[in-house]
């Protein structure tokens, strides 16, 4: 079955069209249907796709514009959501076979914002379980396949919401990132992925991985897609108590077209590139971005983050310190998977972890348990929180110097499913230039900014100060009209181009 | 030989706080109702529900700081506690560990080498847990406590007898349901307590073993187990045997404790500070405000009871074992400053007929009592008929002013009309009369109470007494002298 056409280029105009009447959110969520029918089958993409409940919402929407009703920013605009937000009345997994059964009741924050601001939620998208993974392929269910090149991974952990906006089944999409879970799928698949500021957007409802690191944020086809999802989930919450006050920035998808980067100063860091392990690909095609900022007024120049090389070392003992913490709830007793007779209450504990987790999940549970036990917690968890201190300053001094931190997103483009599933360490080092960003709590984007010879998509990750998203978005809204990388189509979702 | 052993005790005591919100979400906090009705994500611990701290409780605690004398901390930490049980809903419990709310406090209390200063070690806010009910059928979880804040109040090991904890812990009892931060209800749990005991030569700088004692239920059940447990110790040291250090259960009905599990099955909690919690900071002015919200304490009342109104210890023992005794009594006392008589007719007469919960509802109010002392005071009516009008006050609610006029019970203090009234009762009884003048004397008793029964006990009884004896002296015909 031939998919039909995605009808817009950009969540904006597919937006603007349905407020108009030019459209109605019906049609387009029908197309989206359509295209999920026929490409997710070979993608695997999604977990649940609720027909049902984006056919109802794309109703309401249109029958709030008959009746001249106002309609929210994202009023009819079919969106994806990571497995890990909570949905109320719709099943969510966390890729996990613990969870797959499990329907909450209550909606996250960020998906209850969404409902609010009119979107139609499609379903929901698969994940690396309980989002630790950079290939997707740790989903308890099946792994997805990247739409650039069915035999690679799309990245990971959010590789579903990457792989739904790249092949064109969705305007747009939630992931979450703890340490580079958002961006790398977004560099692998050839999408814009933002990481917001810590505190910037509500983490109730996100099955929390490392509440410490965790931020919710989108996955968009373009820059100013991501600042209208952005805007939309972002701002406090009274029930995240670690939500930020500060204002959001208004009117964030109004970045200006072919805008200039003069007064702004970029930097990228001397300890990244080169680095071991650095496709040479991606290291031309970062210097080539780096040339292409110049060439937009910016001031690029060279600073320095001593302590990043310990950033993936002090990532894994924290992530996995609160990990196994906050999976210790999944105990069989209350929800989620259950060993049948369990003749003890240990027996009922250890079977139904050891059957409900998968592989990945037990060995970073194991881990952080190891690095919190009596007599190791100095050693590892202590220290680690003592590097993570050093990691902030380093970045607070480099923005003393500049506004805008540029490197790679991955090291690599995206590898092939299966390639690393059996060396856990080379996965992990999957992200060497996205943990310090989790660890220092600032925003992080990818956008496109170049493929390899294999025509595979290279991801540029820009960094700003805590809170300034609207300036990372200026610059990176700015870059993307300069480098004309963006409007690429994978070969799955080729034949979408209106 | 014996040597002489003293015992080194601290406890332990977890206090619900008196907060109509649980600690971290919006569910109510009232004991028992239907099993797990009281719940929501958050105290269930649903996959992505956050905690939100309460400030109420956060005042609340900070009340006890208050009133045990501690240091508070401007910034707090809250921390993850972790172990698996059925009803801990999380797999840990959020709690303060490295850095508590409160510190370094201290408690008074009456020994029998005089007052003694007990040290509080740490007060910290933490979550209750769920409720494990086991039946035959299986185990059965309730989480309508999961979450109900809590303070842990931490002695320092200063205790050194059974007789001692037990005073600090009904020291501890009486102000935390004074300043009405917990309800102190022991049954229910909403005040419980673990006893850390170890003994060591008398005169000896070192600490010895020490085992922790669970499942102390009543003050008598503390004291029984930590005697046991120094009597245990002293045995096993006696015979030539190490104490192991370990969690032992009082056994009630037996009579003694049991080992619950040893130091190498001591759980291995994990703590580390709470990432979905930011710290705690608290400003001078909510200490401040915690300070001026205290009550007296009860034993600055006694001693003020003692030494400003002149009652007897026992009496402001009384007087201060419930706070709204207290109130009642105090809001009397504004009414009429006799803090003896006031304190004699509530303790025995109204205390007698109502308990104190109900003294807030009674008919007798402190304004009514105060109007009746002052009525006996000023000689309107006798002692006597103060219980007649008290007994009217009682049933009917009314004023004792319009009893003792409606009913005519104002004392009759006239000489004439006790004369005569006199005078007609030793005409009445002429045999008695004679009797009397023969020598026995102890019929004058007889003409008292028929003086009183003929006047319904309104004739001021030291006037009678002077009239009746100068009618009876043997100079009969003396004539009146009023
Ligand atoms: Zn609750």
């Amino acid at each position: 079955m031939a998919p039909p056409p995605l009808p817009f280029a950009s969540l904006r105009t597919a937006r603007a069209a349905i407020a108009t009447g030019e459209a109605s959110s019906a049609e387009v969520t029908q197309a989206c249907l359509g295209r999920i029918a026929a490409l997710d089958p070979d993608l695997g993409a999604f977990l649940t796709v609720d027909t049902e409940g984006a056919m109802s919402a794309a109703a309401a929407v249109d029958a709030a514009r008959a009746a001249g009703k106002a309609l929210g920013p994202l009023a009819g605009v079919p969106l994806a959501l990571k497995d890990n937000l909570s949905t109320r009345g719709l099943r969510t997994t966390c890729g996990s076979r613990m969870l797959e059964a499990y329907v909450p009741g209550f909606d996250a924050t960020v998906v209850s914002r969404l409902r609010r601001a009119g979107a139609v939620i499609l379903g929901k998208v698969n994940l690396d379980e309980f989002a630790m993974g950079s290939s997707t392929e740790n989903s308890a269910f099946h792994p997805t396949r990247n739409p650039w090149d069915p035999t690679r991974s799309p990245g990971g952990s959010s590789g579903g919401s990457a792989a739904a906006v790249a092949a064109r089944l969705c305007f747009g999409s939630l992931g979450s990132d703890t340490g580079g879970s958002i961006r790398q799928p977004a560099a692998f698949c050839g999408v814009v992925g933002l990481k917001p500021t810590y505190g910037r957007v509500s983490r109730f409802g996100l099955v929390a991985f490392a509440s410490s690191l965790d931020q919710v944020g989108p996955l968009s086809f373009d820059v100013r897609d991501a600042a209208v999802l952005f805007g939309a989930i972002a701002g406090h919450d009274p029930a995240d108590a670690t939500s930020a006050l500060s204002d959001v920035p208004l009117d964030l998808g109004q970045l200006p077209e072919g805008g200039r980067l003069r007064g702004v100063r970029i930097g990228w860091p001397r300890e990244y590139l080169p680095a071991d392990g650095l496709e040479p690909a991606v290291a031309a095609a970062v210097r080539r971005a780096l040339d292409t900022l110049g060439a937009l007024g910016a001031e690029v120049v060279p600073v320095s983050l001593p302590h990043a090389e310990h950033a993936i070392a002090t990532y894994y003992v924290i992530a996995t310190a609160e990990a196994s913490s906050n999976l210790a709830r999944f105990d069989g007793v209350r929800f989620g998977h259950r060993a049948a007779e369990a003749a003890t209450l240990d027996a009922l504990y250890s079977r139904s972890r050891a059957e409900g987790f998968g592989l990945e999940v037990a060995r970073r549970i194991l881990l952080g348990t190891f690095a919190l036990s009596a007599g190791y917690h100095d050693a590892f968890y202590a220290k680690a929180n003592q590097v993570r201190a050093l990691i902030r300053a380093d970045f607070e001094s480099a923005f003393g110097e500049v506004d805008i931190l540029v490197t790679p997103t991955s090291p690599t483009t995206a590898f092939a499913l299966g390639e690393r599933t059996s060396d856990p360490v080379r996965m992990y080092l999957a992200d060497v230039f996205t943990t310090a960003c989790n660890l220092a709590g600032l925003p992080g984007l990818s956008l496109p900014c170049g493929f390899d010879d294999a025509g595979l998509p290279i991801g540029l990750q820009m960094m700003a100060r805590p809170f300034a998203e609207a300036e990372l978005l200026r610059v990176a809204a700015a870059f993307e009209d300069a480098a004309g990388v963006v409007g690429r189509r994978p070969p799955a979702a080729a034949e979408a181009r209106p | 030989m014996s040597l002489t052993w003293e015992a080194v005790i601290g406890l332990e005591v977890h206090c619900q706080l008196l907060v109509p919100q649980k600690l971290f979400c919006g569910c109510p906090t009232t004991f028992g109702g239907v099993p797990n009705a009281r719940t929501c994500p958050v105290c269930l611990g649903l996959p992505g529900a956050l905690p939100v701290l309460s400030r109420e409780a956060v005042a609340c605690a900070l009340r006890v700081g208050a009133a045990l004398e501690c240091v508070t901390r401007a910034t707090s930490i809250f921390a993850r506690k972790h172990y698996f049980y059925p009803d801990l809903p999380k797999g840990y419990q959020i709690t303060q560990y490295e850095a508590p709310l409160l510190e370094f406090g201290g408690l008074d209390i009456d020994t029998a080498t005089g007052v003694r200063r007990i040290g509080i070690r740490r007060i910290h806010m933490e979550e209750d847990a769920g409720k494990s009910i086991h039946t035959d059928a299986g185990t059965l979880v309730d989480l309508n406590r999961a979450g109900v804040p809590l303070v842990e109040i931490v002695s320092d090991p200063d205790l050194r007898s059974a007789d001692e904890a037990v005073a600090y812990l009904k020291a501890l009892h009486e102000i935390v349901r004074f300043i009405g931060v917990c309800d102190g209800n022991m049954e229910e749990g909403s005040f419980r307590c673990d006893a850390n005991v170890s003994i060591r030569p008398a005169g000896s700088p070192v600490l010895g073993t020490r085992t922790e004692l669970k499942n102390l239920n009543t003050f008598k059940g503390v004291h029984r187990a930590i005697e046991y447990e120094i009597a245990r110790h002293a045995h096993v040291l006696e015979e030539g045997g190490a104490v192991v250090q370990e969690t032992r259960l009082w056994d009630d009905a037996a009579g003694r404790t049991r080992a619950m599990r040893g130091k190498e099955d001591a759980h291995d909690y994990r703590y580390f500070p709470e990432p979905d919690l930011p710290p705690l900071r608290v400003d001078a002015d909510e200490i401040a405000a915690a300070r001026a919200s205290l009550p007296p304490l009860p034993a600055e009342i006694r001693r003020r009871y003692v030494e400003e109104l002149g009652l007897t210890a026992y009496d402001a023992g009384v007087l201060t074992s419930e706070p709204a005794l207290v109130r009642w009594y105090e809001t009397a006392l504004t009414h009429h400053r006799n803090a003896k008589g006031l304190c004699n007719w509530l303790t025995t007469e109204l205390l007698g007929r109502v308990a104190v919960g109900e003294l807030e509802t009674c008919p007798v109010t402190p304004a009514g009592l105060a109007e009746l002392v002052a009525l006996i005071d000023d000689g309107t009516i006798s002692g006597k008929i103060a219980k007649t009008v008290f007994d009217g006050m009682f049933e009917s609610g009314e004023s004792p002013g319009t009893l003792v006029e409606t009913r005519g019970l104002r004392q009759v203090t006239d000489t004439a009309a006790i004369e005569a009234a006199v005078r007609e009762v030793l005409e009445a009884n002429p045999t008695q009369l004679a009797q009397f003048r023969a020598g026995k004397v102890t019929v004058r008793g007889f003409f008292v109470g028929q003086i009183m029964r003929r006047t319904g006990g309104t004739l001021n009884p030291a006037r009678v007494n002077e009239v009746l004896d100068r009618l009876l002296a043997p100079t009969d015909n003396r004539p009146d002298e009023s």
